[in-house]
C-alpha cells in the first residue's frame, strides 16, 4: 500500500488488475448498506475496483425491501452496523432468516462486544471501519464457504455429491446470478468477464439454480419436514414429498440446514423439547385436514359444554369422535394443567384443536415452533388454569388428539395460556399470531397439519373456538392463526393466515368469536382463510371468514344455543373458500357452550366449569372485555415473545387490536370489538411478516 | 519546470498532512482507488465528507448545547462522526472524536466542550489545507503521474 501512496491518483490500475487476473470473484453481486454518503461512495468504489456488482442503499429498511423483493440478485451484503433507521443487527438477522445471504458487518466500533453481537446474529465477518480494499476483495469468500458449508450440511444429511462439483456449482451460480441479474451497473472491465461469466451461468443454473424461499414454499417445505420428522428428514424425502419441479436436493439440503438451526435457536430460547417434537411430530398425518376441523369445533363445544359430544359425532363423523372424546377428557386436563404441558392436547388440537382455544393457538404455534416463549407459556398456564374454559379445551384437545401431543404441548400451551390469560382477565380474547420474521410460523403450523393441506383451516377454527369457549364471557376474540395450505400455494394470503375471530353477542352477551378456516377441506389449493367470523347480531362480519359450511351448521343446529341474538355472517376474504358459511353454528356453539357452562357446567364443562361460569358471569355482566393477546416473535432473537393483554373493560367495549409486532410477520390481528351486545369482528390479516419490515 | 514546482508542492503539501497527523493511511486507500473511472475520486469523496459534515457538526453543536446534557446522543454523533472521517483517513478528527466518546462515557462535559472546539479547528485546517491541495493538484495535472513511479 505504501508504494501506492506515492502514486496517489494511478494505482487503480493495479487494483483492478488484481481482481481481473482472478475471474471469480468478479460480478459478485454485492449488497452495500450505510447511511453514511461519504462511506458509501467509497465501499462502492472499493467494489467496483474488485469488479464486483454493487448495489448501494443508504437505508437499512429499503435495503431489507429489496432483498425481499430480489433475494437473488445478490450474493452478499455489506451493511453498516449504525444506521437510523434501523439496527444494523436487525438488518442482518432479517436477512439471515428470511434469505440466507451472507452478511458482512461494519462499523468503526470496534469494541469486542459489539464485534460479538456481530457473530451471534450471524455476520459471516465484522470489517472494522475504515474498510480496506484488502478486506473487500476477499469477501467473495464467504460466498463460496457459506455455500460450501451448505453443501456439506446436505452432504451429511445423506445426500452426497461431489465436494469439487458443488463448489463449482455453487460459484457458477453466483456468476450465472449475477449475469441474470444484469441490474448491477457494470463497470466497463466487467465485461470483458461476462462471456465467462454466461458460460458458467449455463452450467451453474443448471447444476444449483438458487431458490427463492418464499414463504409458500418454506411451507410446503415444512410441511415436508413434519411429515417426515425432523430427525428423519432428510433432503432427498424432503424434495420427494415437496415435488416442486426444479427445486434440487442440495436447495433443500442448505434450506433443512438452516431451519434447523433456526429451529435450535429458538430452541435455545424456549423450549426445545417441545419445539423440536412438534415440527417432527408434525400431526398432519394424524389429522384429517377436514376431520381436524370437524373435531375443532366438536372439540370447542364438548369443551364449553355446550355441545354434547353426540351432536359433534354426527356433525362430522371423524372429527365429531374426537371432539367428543376431548371433550370430556379436556375436562380434566385442563385442571389438572396438564393440557397445557401436555403438548397432546394441542396436538390434539392440531387435529381437532377446536377444543381450546389454546389448542388452536397451539396449532399455530406449533407451526411456529420458536414462537412460543417459556415465560408466555407460564403465563398461558397460569392463565388458563385460572381460567377454567381454557383449561377444559385444553384438556379436551389432548384427549381427542393423540399424536401431536408433546410437540405441539408446548407452544399450544404457551398459546392457550396467552388465551387464557387474556381470558381470565376480560371476555375478549385475542390470540395473536406470533409473526415470524420468516412467516414460518404460519406455514409450520399449516404444515404440521396437514402437512400442506388446508387442515391448517381447521386449526383456526378451532382456535376461534377456543377462544370462545375461554371468553364464555361475551366477547371472545380468537386469532386463529390458521394458516391453510393451499396446495396450489399462494404465496402471501396463503401464508399468514390469521384469523381473528371476533364474536360478540348481543343477547348472550357472549361475544364469541369464531375463525374457521375450513378452505383446506373444500378446496384444497385454496386458502387461506383469514376469515373472520364475527358474530353480531347486527353486524356482519366484513372481513372474509372462511367457515366450513357443514361444520358450522352441524353445530349450530346441534348447539342451536343461544345463538339467536347473534347473527353470524361470514365473509370469505380469500377465495376459494367457499362462500361464506356462517359461523353462526360455531359460534352458537360457542355461546351455547359458556351458556351451557353457566347454566350448569355439563360434564365435560363443568370441569372447566367454574371458570367458565366465572367468565361467563363477567359477560352476562354486560361488561365485555376485550383481551388482546399479543404475540410477539422476534424473528431476530429467534424466540417469540407472546404477549397477553388482557384489558378489560366491563363496559361492552371490546377492543382487539391484533398487532403484529414488529418483525413479525406473522400476523397480527386486530380485533376490535365495539358495543356491548353486538359483535363486530375484524380480521386483519398480515401477510407474512417477511414483507413486514421491522421497524 | 514549473510544473516541476508544482509537482514538489504538491507533494510537499501531502507530506505535511501526513506527518501533522492530519491524513492517514486511509487517504492513500482512496488514492489507490483512483483510477480512469474516476479521476477525481479523492477529491469527490473529500468534497462529499466536508459537505456532509456540516450537517453532522451542527447536530453535534446541539446536542453539546442540550440541557440536560445528552452523553447518549452526543456519543451517537460522534460514532457516525467517526465514521465517516476514518473513512477519508482524516486521522486527527477520527481521533478527536475518540476522544470525545471517551469523555461521553466518563460523562466530562468539559472535555467534550473542549475536544470538540480543538476538533472543529483542526477541521478547518484539514478543509482549507484540502482545498488548495486539490486545486494544486489539479494545476500540476500531468505531475500527478509524474509522481506515481515513486
Amino acid at each position: 500500500m505504501l508504494n501506492m501512496d506515492s502514486g496517489g491518483g494511478g494505482t487503480s490500475k493495479k487494483a483492478s488488475g488484481d481482481g481481473v487476473s482472478d475471474q471469480f470473484p468478479a460480478g459478485l453481486r454485492v449488497l452495500v448498506v450505510d447511511d453514511d454518503p461519504t462511506c458509501l461512495k467509497i465501499l462502492e468504489k472499493m467494489l467496483r475496483n474488485c469488479l464486483y456488482e454493487v448495489i448501494t442503499c443508504s437505508r437499512a429498511v429499503v435495503a431489507l425491501s429489496m432483498l425481499r423483493e430480489r433475494t437473488y440478485s445478490f450474493d452478499i451484503v455489506l451493511s453498516d452496523v449504525h444506521m437510523p433507521d434501523m439496527d444494523g443487527f436487525k438488518l442482518l438477522e432479517h436477512i439471515g432468516l428470511e434469505m440466507d445471504l451472507p452478511v458482512i458487518m461494519m462499523s468503526v466500533d470496534d469494541k469486542k462486544e459489539v464485534v460479538m453481537k456481530g457473530v451471534t446474529h450471524g455476520a459471516c465477518d465484522y470489517l472494522i471501519k475504515p474498510v480496506r480494499i484488502e478486506a473487500i476483495r476477499n469477501i467473495w469468500q464467504h460466498v463460496v464457504r457459506k455455500r460450501r458449508n451448505e453443501l456439506k450440511e446436505f452432504e451429511q444429511s445423506g445426500s452426497y455429491e461431489d465436494n469439487d462439483r458443488n463448489h463449482k456449482a455453487s460459484e457458477d451460480v453466483d456468476y450465472a446470478s449475477s449475469v441474470i441479474e444484469g441490474s448491477w451497473k457494470g463497470s466497463k472491465k466487467r465485461k470483458e468477464d461476462e462471456d465467462d461469466l454466461e458460460d458458467r451461468d449455463d452450467t451453474s443454473t443448471m447444476k444449483k439454480p438458487r431458490v427463492v424461499w418464499s414463504v409458500e414454499l418454506h411451507q410446503q417445505f415444512v410441511a415436508a419436514v413434519n411429515q417426515l420428522g425432523i430427525d428423519k428428514a432428510v433432503p432427498k424425502k424432503i424434495l420427494e414429498l415437496m415435488n416442486v419441479p426444479g427445486l434440487t436436493r442440495e436447495n433443500v439440503a442448505s434450506h433443512l440446514q438452516k431451519y434447523r438451526l433456526y429451529l435450535r435457536r429458538l430452541s435455545g430460547v424456549s423450549h426445545p423439547n417441545g419445539l423440536n417434537t412438534p415440527f417432527m411430530c408434525s400431526q398432519e398425518a394424524n389429522f384429517g385436514s377436514m376431520s381436524s376441523f370437524d373435531g375443532l369445533d366438536l372439540q370447542a363445544l364438548a369443551a364449553s359444554g355446550q355441545l354434547p359430544p353426540n351432536s359433534f359425532a354426527t356433525l362430522q363423523a371423524g372429527g365429531l369422535a374426537r371432539s367428543t372424546v376431548n371433550t370430556g377428557i379436556g375436562m380434566p386436563h385442563l385442571d389438572q394443567r396438564i393440557p397445557f404441558s401436555t403438548e397432546a392436547s394441542k396436538l390434539r388440537f392440531g387435529a381437532g384443536q377446536q377444543m381450546t382455544s389454546s389448542n388452536k393457538q397451539v396449532d399455530l404455534y406449533h407451526g411456529l415452533p420458536t414462537n412460543i416463549e417459556p415465560k408466555q407459556l407460564s403465563h398461558l398456564h397460569q392463565s388458563a388454569q385460572s381460567s377454567g374454559s381454557m383449561g377444559l379445551q385444553a384438556s379436551e384437545g389432548t384427549t381427542g388428539f393423540m399424536n401431536l401431543q408433546t410437540s405441539l404441548g408446548t407452544h399450544s400451551m404457551n398459546q392457550s395460556g396467552a388465551v387464557l390469560g387474556s381470558q381470565s382477565n376480560s371476555p375478549l380474547m385475542m390470540q395473536m399470531a406470533q409473526s415470524r420474521s420468516r412467516g414460518q410460523l404460519l406455514s409450520d403450523i399449516s404444515s404440521s397439519h396437514p402437512s400442506g393441506t388446508p387442515l391448517s383451516i381447521g386449526q383456526q377454527v378451532f382456535s376461534n373456538d377456543m377462544a370462545s369457549r375461554v371468553l364464555g364471557k361475551n366477547i371472545t376474540i380468537l386469532n386463529g392463526k390458521a394458516t391453510t395450505y393451499t396446495p396450489s400455494f399462494q404465496a402471501s394470503s396463503m401464508l399468514d393466515f390469521q384469523k381473528k375471530h371476533t364474536m360478540d353477542v348481543p343477547g348472550n352477551g357472549f361475544p364469541v368469536g369464531i375463525t374457521t378456516g375450513v378452505s383446506g377441506l373444500q378446496s384444497t389449493g385454496v386458502f387461506q382463510d383469514r376469515g373472520s367470523l364475527e358474530v353480531k347480531g347486527p353486524r356482519s362480519l366484513p372481513t372474509g371468514y372462511v367457515i366450513f359450511d357443514e361444520h358450522p351448521q352441524h353445530k349450530s343446529q346441534e348447539w342451536g344455543l343461544q345463538n339467536v341474538d347473534l347473527t353470524f355472517e361470514a365473509s370469505q376474504r380469500p377465495k376459494p373458500l367457499q362462500g361464506n358459511i356462517t359461523f353462526s353454528p360455531p359460534v352458537l356453539a360457542h355461546q351455547g357452550l359458556w351458556s351451557s357452562q353457566r347454566g350448569g357446567p355439563n360434564g365435560n364443562v363443568s370441569i372447566v366449569g367454574n371458570t367458565l361460569v366465572s367468565l361467563s358471569e363477567g359477560n352476562q355482566l354486560g361488561t365485555s372485555e376485550s383481551f388482546v393477546q399479543r404475540g410477539n416473535s422476534l424473528p431476530m432473537d429467534s424466540s417469540f415473545r407472546v404477549k397477553a393483554e388482557s384489558m378489560g373493560d366491563l363496559n361492552s367495549d371490546n377492543i382487539f387490536a391484533a398487532k403484529t409486532f414488529d418483525q413479525d410477520d406473522l400476523m397480527s390481528a386486530i380485533l376490535k370489538q365495539q358495543g356491548g351486545g353486538q359483535l363486530e369482528n375484524d380480521f386483519n390479516f398480515d401477510g407474512y411478516p417477511i414483507d413486514d419490515i421491522p421497524v | 519546470m514549473g510544473s516541476k514546482q508544482l509537482q514538489y508542492q504538491v507533494a510537499n503539501m501531502r507530506e505535511t498532512l501526513f506527518k501533522q497527523g492530519f491524513l492517514d493511511e486511509q487517504f492513500v486507500q482512496l488514492e489507490e482507488l483512483q483510477d480512469d473511472d474516476n479521476p477525481n475520486f479523492v477529491e469527490e469523496i473529500v468534497k462529499s465528507f466536508f459537505q456532509d459534515s456540516v450537517r453532522s457538526m451542527s447536530n453535534i453543536d446541539k446536542a453539546l448545547e442540550s440541557y440536560p446534557f445528552d452523553f447518549e446522543k452526543l456519543d451517537k454523533y460522534m460514532h457516525q462522526f467517526k465514521g465517516s472521517s476514518s473513512s477519508i483517513g482524516a486521522a486527527k478528527i477520527k481521533e478527536e472524536c475518540t476522544q470525545i466518546r471517551e469523555y461521553c462515557r466518563q460523562g466530562n462535559v468539559e472535555g467534550c466542550m473542549k475536544v470538540f472546539q480543538q476538533l472543529k479547528k483542526d477541521h478547518a485546517i484539514l478543509r482549507k489545507k484540502l482545498e488548495t491541495y486539490f486545486q494544486l493538484l489539479r494545476q500540476a495535472g500531468p505531475a500527478e503521474t509524474a509522481c506515481r513511479p515513486r
